[in-house]
């Protein structure tokens, strides 16, 4: 049960990109195409999983018996840029197209601030590991919605007759905007 | 370079948020009020005049590798600070700014400047270029959460300009901060365009 609350939470209610503005960047960056947007999804639910069971280790197994919390700002986003390089090398060998396709946003993950965000809302939230990696997975999952139905309204609006002062970057947030909107009628769920 | 130029580019010309779209977490996360929006840039400011300070110093002594990590390892040094000092001595805003304040380390505009301008040029440039992009954050985040305040509560900077009840809630909650945020670039684009 708290299992499923913690994931229609992080889903829907709380939304890491219309709710929190966590990885706002790629957001905006790799929405122009579905095709991306999915491959984005894969690559940042797959760092952000391991991040939080790395950065989790880190904090309850270095840092705490240290005494040296005041670290982990530090030690968190040098786990995760060489987790992102990790699976850059691994993308490049397993799926060429794929990482031709991501291009610069996968080195930018490391600066997704949705991964570091989660690893330290996971420790904040005082989750065990598993309820960890849980809400990872969801946030993850509601990362990849968003993306995905933004990336699939940017393609319609791309064909519309917008005014020409708010054709680019100003309609794709108004739109958004409005997605975020749509997504508040959630929050009487949980 | 004219060092008046180079620092006076991050405001309108070359402004972090509304021209070159970078550090959009930050912007829309903290810019419920004005003062927030206030308090993040002057923290992201700190953090990109010592990292850039930091970065254009050791950047003979650094193989070209490994510059990346070793450019992140600078910034979250100094983003710790940022965090125990504010902790210390401005508790409010540091439970208000919440999670933002260390994920200033993420921030695409601090290692994107450490990386495209301190790591080329001299200190007194790249210092120069810090507080100047720095500021212009500042500034963007100052408008942003100004509007988004006046428009969702009627006051600036807790001053009260009409009563609360005739405003929109709307923009102070998540759906506000995109809408605002697209049209104020809309703006900025058009002011622009005017000048080239």
């Amino acid at each position: 049960m708290e299992y499923i609350i913690i994931i229609i939470s992080a889903i829907l209610v709380n939304n890491i990109v219309l709710n929190q503005f966590l990885g706002v960047c790629p957001f905006l960056g790799v929405s122009k195409k579905i095709e991306t947007a999915v491959g984005m999804t894969g690559a940042v639910t797959f760092v952000m999983v391991l991040a939080t069971i790395v950065t989790f280790l880190i904090q309850h197994y270095i840092l705490i018996p240290f005494e040296i919390q005041y670290l982990q700002t530090i030690s968190f986003i040098l786990v995760i840029a060489s987790l992102v390089q990790l699976v850059e090398i691994i993308l490049k060998k397993v799926s060429p197209s794929l990482h031709q396709a991501l291009g610069v946003f996968l080195p930018l993950i490391t600066t997704n601030c949705a991964i570091l965000g989660v690893a330290i809302l996971v420790i904040q939230k005082e989750f065990n590991l598993m309820e960890g990696v849980v809400y990872a997975i969801a946030n993850a999952i509601g990362f990849g919605l968003a993306l995905i139905i933004f990336a699939g309204l940017r393609e319609h609006t791309d064909l519309q007759d917008v005014p020409k002062g708010l054709k680019g970057v100003p309609i794709a947030l108004i739109t958004a905007g409005i997605l975020a909107m749509a997504f508040m009628g959630f929050s009487g769920i949980v | 370079m004219n060092q008046w130029k180079n620092f006076t580019k991050g405001f309108i010309k070359e402004n972090p948020v509304f021209v070159l779209l970078l550090g959009m977490c930050p912007t829309l996360g903290t810019t419920g009020t004005a003062i927030n929006g206030l308090g993040m840039g002057l923290a992201t400011t700190f953090v990109l005049v010592m990292s850039n300070l930091v970065v254009s110093l050791i950047k003979n002594l650094i193989p070209d590798k490994v510059r990346i990590p070793a450019f992140i390892v600078v910034i979250a040094t100094f983003v710790t600070i940022v965090e125990m000092v504010m902790q210390a001595y401005l508790p409010s805003l540091y439970e208000s700014l919440g999670l933002f304040i260390p994920l200033i380390v993420v921030n695409c505009i601090v290692l994107g400047r450490a990386e495209a301008f301190a790591s080329k040029n001299n200190v007194k440039s790249s210092v120069i270029d810090g507080a100047g992009i720095g500021l212009g954050f500042a500034f963007a985040l100052t408008i942003l959460g100004s509007v988004r305040e006046l428009l969702g509560s009627g006051k600036v900077f807790d001053i009260t300009i009409y009563p609360e009840n005739y405003g929109m809630l709307i923009f102070i909650l998540a759906p506000g901060a995109f809408i605002a945020l697209g049209y104020i670039i809309a703006v900025i684009n058009r002011l622009n365009k005017k000048n080239a």
